[in-house]
């Protein structure tokens, strides 16, 4: 019960982080420069903008839940056991970031959903 | 897309999946082997960052997050993540490999549906400027 808890934790803070942090990348443009100079440069942006730094906070919040998660439950299990958010978040990308998602993508991500429910077993 | 953004696409594809692995592999390693017991209090936590194995993960599980946003500010969120789930199939195999989990005959078949859901998302295009709105980058 407490693993499937730890999980339920990972996948809404992982979720709303992709989320968060895809949003403001794209605002950010396509990163060319990976000089020190420009990865300075870049970082430097990054730490100024708060949906990217909300991000941070929900990507802590599943980290130290995943620590306590691979310590009562197996690898195999919790790594693909959170790829729950894959699903959830191709249909939030398609619905909140208006992405394209075409036919074969949600076929993948489905495929996808199938072989994390079969790990989990 | 041209082969220049398609190359550096799949290098950082390669990144993120196996500092991802590799870093969770080192954390549960460290966790498991010196690190104690995790409670509820912050303080077992922060003594369990200083075990070396757990330090190692972290450093990759930052290099994972910094290429994955890297990535995502040229590529789809909906091709970003299910192309790098091919990495909880590696998390998997080294799960059994290097940890010596078991793992039943149902989790392998969840591995391979994985792996074919992965192949057949990332024959897509990574680009997201070719969003419905039309939207630029």
């Amino acid at each position: 019960m407490k693993a499937w808890l730890l999980l339920a934790v990972i996948v809404a803070a992982t979720v709303t982080a992709d989320l968060l942090q895809s949003h403001e990348m794209k605002t950010h443009g396509e990163i060319d420069d990976f000089r020190p100079s420009g990865l300075r440069r870049v970082l430097t942006a990054m730490a100024r903008k708060k949906f990217l730094i909300l991000a941070v906070i929900c990507m802590a919040v599943s980290f130290f839940a995943f620590m306590a998660l691979v310590q009562i439950a197996d690898l195999s299990f919790a790594v693909p056991a959170s790829a729950a958010t894959v699903v959830i978040e191709t249909i939030l990308a398609r619905l909140v970031l208006k992405e394209r998602v075409d036919a074969r993508r949600w076929i993948g991500a489905a495929l996808v959903a199938w072989g994390v429910w079969l790990l989990a077993l | 897309m041209d082969s220049r953004l398609r190359w550096k696409t799949r290098a950082f594809v390669g990144i993120v999946i196996l500092s991802n692995a590799f870093g969770n592999l080192f954390l549960t390693w460290g966790l498991r082997h010196g690190a104690g017991a995790l409670s509820a209090s912050p303080l077992s936590f922060i003594r369990a960052i200083f075990n070396p194995w757990v330090t190692l993960g972290i450093c990759l599980l930052i290099t994972w997050l910094l290429s994955k946003m890297f990535l995502l500010s040229w590529a789809d969120l909906s091709y970003v993540l299910p192309v790098t789930a091919f990495g909880y199939v590696l998390n998997a195999a080294l799960g059994r490999l290097v940890l010596d989990e078991q793992i039943t005959p149902a989790r392998w078949g969840g591995t391979l549906l994985i792996v074919a859901g992965t192949v057949l998302v990332g024959a897509g295009n990574p680009s997201h400027k070719q969003k419905d709105d039309g939207g630029s980058s």
